[in-house]
């Protein structure tokens, strides 16, 4: 058993769940207990979807169990086709229905429905949901794609317009909805044309001629590899390697592309919407170099993020991470780059602990680590799934391609401290203006705390929910309390100010405060020092300074 | 289809033919409650002992924040627990033991059983017992099962409190007669109905589930309690079979619904009838006026109510006897006739009374009646919206303080926003 508080990831059929939604004409028969429908709200809350998911569930209870669950999922597999008319049908059990061993995929089979049934074994107990979209998208695949391999390659098919099937982006995916666009207009430039874009938009008759394409570009491989992977070996479809998260990445994609089609990379080389190296050269960014960053995330998005935060941005990767077991190797191939330690967990409470080790002074993660570097005061910026009601906003804000670059340069650099006020502040830090208690202009929370104790106003549940909102909302304003910071943990022996250096550090201008107030005391305590005076304030601004 | 209802020269509906219904539901499970009742006692803990969609499901639900580690997890059943490889008692030993070992401040641990748990049928009952001799009397170890096969819902904090009755110490034979006031309550509303009994003189009272776990009422015959929500059917058998008796009133909604229900209690214990009235006067008419905001907005409007927590039927009440709305069809996901007598013979004989759910065909009869307002949960809302329905998200009236007169204006608001919302949107 594992003792699990937040997770990252759902169950597997959570993510069949995404992929069927994705989908125009599928439907899911699900095989599982009165309860397991809370799965809609995903798609109907957090994405503000305006349809139900297609998916029946049999909504088996205790009673039902003496008796025939079979009936039961029988009679719900008929009323389904009946009612959805759907071109496909996924059969499946959820973790509940997997220990009652019905079979489900047996008895759709034994109804002869006169629609494909598509068998998903999904095992709840052992495998998590991008594994669950990942099998279930191959699957599909597996089932509806005719054809044979006897096409020509096509650079040697001398086709006017080489195709490409666009594979990852589903129902409740990061931004997917925005980087197809992106993506899309990367293709138009070179000439490519999109062949089928799968699992999201997609009909199974779309599916059924995914062998047309001269190749695949994959854009989410926690989604699509498996199914990429088996097109190769069918259609002798290649594959992209290169994720476009970023400006490089972008080029490199490009590149990749035009060669896989046989075509001139440079008309989509030529996009003036390319703002991000301008930005990150301009002189105002210059603070933003070697700020330290951790990173977390699914392990895509992850070694993407590592790689703009080096490259593009000029800060340190302090911390690399992701939560997606299934591509450890990846992430330790990109640590080893970075030079540091790969973090492999769906464990929270270890993130944290990685994190607060780190002392990095940006992070770069899911909805989870937000809330972690909340508590430890420390910028954030949300680049990964799993995704909250704020990852889907009515703007586009793609991560892929030029403009998906634009949008990292925007949304990471916004939550640090802007390096101009950084300089205009040191001027004014004897104003009034700057005293202890008034927050930081850019952080809503205003939170200049030298520890992360529990404000209560940051505390708030209702403040920051990380699912549906509205259920913390109206269950703080339903109870009124918070829960503050468990109680019980270690209490580190902090060594004493001095008046002399607690008045010196008072000078220091409040935002960069705490960071010298937690590297003092680090200092200290590493060196085993009873108490902190003016000098060992400055030994440790020599230590740490860069 | 939908039997008609012969008329009846009974009282409204309370012997009109219940429409029941047997296909998928779209319902919670019983799991849910841990979100409001985790935050109704600080010092317990509950621990689902359950799969990966457990943890998602609450997760999903509560929605809350990581700002701190909530006092809720789950113990996720891996595959070796079922391969037998790891004896599933002694790794649920193990976790429960490296919890409260983090979470000294724990007095209460519910292990709450899931659907998974049920299946193999992991004896958490046992489990309590076993581990209350390594950790009584610091944490006080109890099961119940808030599990999708057994419970729907709001019956999770039914088994909740249930599971607590055999806890509570035994009323001396000679004890002054007390009143308890069962539900989970917000603490705000819980004082307001509290201070209101006081004054109309019931000095002994108490309630259930307290605020601290372990500060539990005595029971006896001498108790006589009040249902404070409608799904607490198994709780009220259980204070039954402990000689409580079961003072049948309508719920605390609105002003009249709340002057009902303080009644009851009032008679039981022989309070003056011109003191009762006189005390609960002012609140009433507060009550009264509060709700006057709502009413343009609201009378005569048609209302639709899917099955979601038990209330739909009192709040149907409510709606249709003080504002005058025209309750349609009233789903409720379990019908319990005695506890709701008081409610079903204020309803309009018109109104479809529906248990259980077939949730295909009942929004076919939302689409046929269409509803001025329809009651239903989160994964149905924005799909009625996309159709051009106005809806209510049940789960609000769950987590909002609803109860007593001082809540009735914004219990009528609830309902009165989203029809307003609809009237000024020009997008």
């Amino acid at each position: 058993m594992q003792l699990s508080v937040w997770t990252y990831e759902g169950p597997p059929h959570i993510g069949a769940m995404r992929v069927a939604t994705g989908m125009t004409d599928v439907h899911y028969l699900l095989h599982a207990p009165q309860g397991d429908t809370y799965a809609d709200l995903l798609f109907t809350m957090i994405e503000r979807r305006g349809k139900r998911p297609p998916v029946t569930y049999t909504t088996f209870q205790a009673r039902d169990l003496g008796k025939d669950t079979a009936e039961l999922f029988q009679s719900a597999a008929r009323d389904a086709v009946a009612r959805f008319k759907p071109a496909a049908m996924l059969v499946g059990a959820s973790c509940t229905a997997e220990l009652i061993q019905d079979d489900p995929a047996g008895m759709a089979q034994a109804m002869r429905l006169d629609i494909p049934v598509i068998p998903l074994e999904l095992p709840s107990y052992s495998r998590k949901e991008n594994w669950g979209a990942s099998e279930t998208f191959y699957q599909i695949v597996r089932a509806l794609a005719v054809g044979d391999s006897s096409r020509p390659a096509p650079c040697q098919a001398g086709s006017p317009r080489p195709k490409a099937n666009l594979l990852g982006p589903s129902a409740l995916g990061f931004r997917h909805r925005d980087d197809i666009v992106e993506v899309a207009k990367i293709l138009a430039a070179l000439g490519v044309e999109i062949n089928v874009t799968a699992p999201l938009g997609a009909s199974a008759a779309d599916i059924a001629r995914i062998g047309e394409a001269d190749f695949n570009i994959v854009l989410y491989p926690e989604i699509a590899d498996t199914a990429a992977r088996w097109l190769e070996r069918k259609f002798r479809q290649p594959f992209t390697r290169t994720i476009p998260i970023g400006h490089g990445a972008t080029i490199d994609f490009i590149h990749e592309v035009a060669k896989l089609a046989g075509v001139d990379p440079a008309p989509a080389l030529d996009m003036a919407e390319a703002r991000m190296p301008w930005w990150s050269r301009s002189v105002d960014s210059t603070y933003l170099t070697g700020k330290r960053v951790f990173i977390f995330g699914d392990a895509t998005h992850a070694i993407a993020a590592a790689r703009v935060a080096r490259d593009e941005l000029g800060f340190v990767v302090c911390g690399l991470g992701c939560y997606n077991r299934e591509f450890a190797r990846d992430i330790r191939a990109a640590a080893a780059e970075h030079g540091v330690e790969p973090l492999i967990t769906d464990d929270h409470l270890e993130v944290e602990d990685a994190i607060a080790a780190a002392h990095p002074e940006l992070v770069l993660g899911t909805q989870m680590e937000r809330h972690i570097a909340k508590r430890l005061s420390i910028p954030c910026a949300v680049i990964s799934a799993p995704v909250h009601v704020q990852d889907f906003p009515a703007r586009h804000s793609p991560q892929m391609g030029f403009e998906g670059a634009n949008v990292l340069f925007d949304s990471w650099v916004h939550p640090l401290v802007m390096g101009l006020e950084e300089h205009l502040l040191t001027m004014f830090r004897d104003d009034f203006e700057f005293h202890d208690g008034a927050g930081a202009s850019h952080l809503s929370h205003g939170s200049t705390k030298t520890a992360p104790v529990a404000d209560p106003a940051a505390a708030s549940p209702g403040a920051e929910p990380v699912a549906a909102p509205v259920l913390a909302a109206v269950a703080a304003a339903a109870h009124g309390e918070s829960d503050s910071v468990a109680p019980g943990g270690d209490v580190l022996e902090i060594a004493r100010w001095t008046a002399e250096a607690e008045t010196e550090l008072k000078k220091i201008p409040f935002f960069v405060r705490g960071k010298a107030r937690r590297n003092t005391e680090r200092y200290a305590e590493e060196r085993g020092l009873a108490s902190i005076s003016l000098d060992t304030l400055y030994d440790a601004k020599a230590h740490y300074a860069r | 289809m939908i039997a008609a209802a012969p008329p009846l020269a009974a009282q409204g509906c309370a012997s009109v033919p219940v429409l029941r219904e047997r296909g998928q539901r779209e319902v919670f499970c019983g799991l849910t409650g841990i979100v409001w009742l985790h935050r109704k006692m600080p010092d317990a803990f509950f621990l689902v002992v359950g799969s990966r969609t457990c943890a998602h499901l609450l997760q999903s639900a509560a929605g809350v924040m990581i700002f701190a580690e909530p006092r809720f997890a789950t113990a996720i059943i891996e595959e070796r627990d079922l391969a037998g490889l790891a004896d599933a008692n002694e790794e649920l030993d193990r976790v429960v033991r490296r919890l409260l070992a983090r979470r000294p401040e724990i007095r209460t641990l519910f292990l709450v059983g899931s659907c998974p748990s049920e299946v193999i049928k992991l004896d958490l009952a046992r489990a309590a017992q076993r581990l209350a001799g390594a950790f009584l009397p610091d944490v006080r170890i109890v099961n119940y099962s808030g599990s999708g096969i057994e419970t729907t819902f709001t019956q999770g904090e039914d088994a909740c409190l249930a599971s607590l009755v055999p806890f509570m110490p035994a009323q001396a034979a000679d004890a002054e007669p007390q009143l308890l006031i069962v539900g989970a309550l917000p603490d705000i509303v819980e004082d307001q109905l509290l201070r209101l009994v006081r004054d109309l003189g019931i000095t002994n009272v108490a309630c259930l589930p307290a605020r601290e776990s372990r500060d539990l009422p005595a029971l006896g015959p001498n108790t006589r309690f009040l249902l404070a929500q409608p799904f607490l059917g198994d709780t009220a058998q259980a204070l039954e079979d402990r000689g409580a008796v079961h003072l049948p009133a309508p719920f605390p909604f609105g002003a009249e619904g709340t002057t009902d229900w303080l009644h009851a209690a009032a008679r039981a214990f022989g309070i003056d009838e011109m003191h009762f009235r006189s005390t609960v006067a002012p609140g009433r008419e507060r009550a009264k006026r509060a709700l006057e905001h709502s009413r343009a907005q609201l009378e005569g409007k048609s209302i639709f109510f899917l099955p979601d927590s038990q209330l739909e039927l009192p709040l149907a009440r409510f709606l249709h006897a003080e504002l005058g709305m025209i309750p349609v069809e009233v789903g409720t996901p379990y019908l319990h006739r005695a506890h709701m007598a008081a409610e079903l013979a204020q309803l309009p004989q018109t109104t479809v009374i529906s248990e259980g759910q077939d949730v295909d065909r009942q929004l076919d009869r939302v689409r046929a009646s269409r509803p001025d307002i329809t009651v239903c949960g989160l994964g149905l809302a924005n799909p009625l919206e996309a159709e051009g329905f106005t809806t209510k998200w049940a789960i609000e009236l769950v987590f909002s303080p609803i109860h007593g007169f001082d809540q009735a204006g914004d219990l009528a608001e609830l309902f009165a926003r989203p029809l307003r919302r609809r009237d000024v949107l020009r997008v």
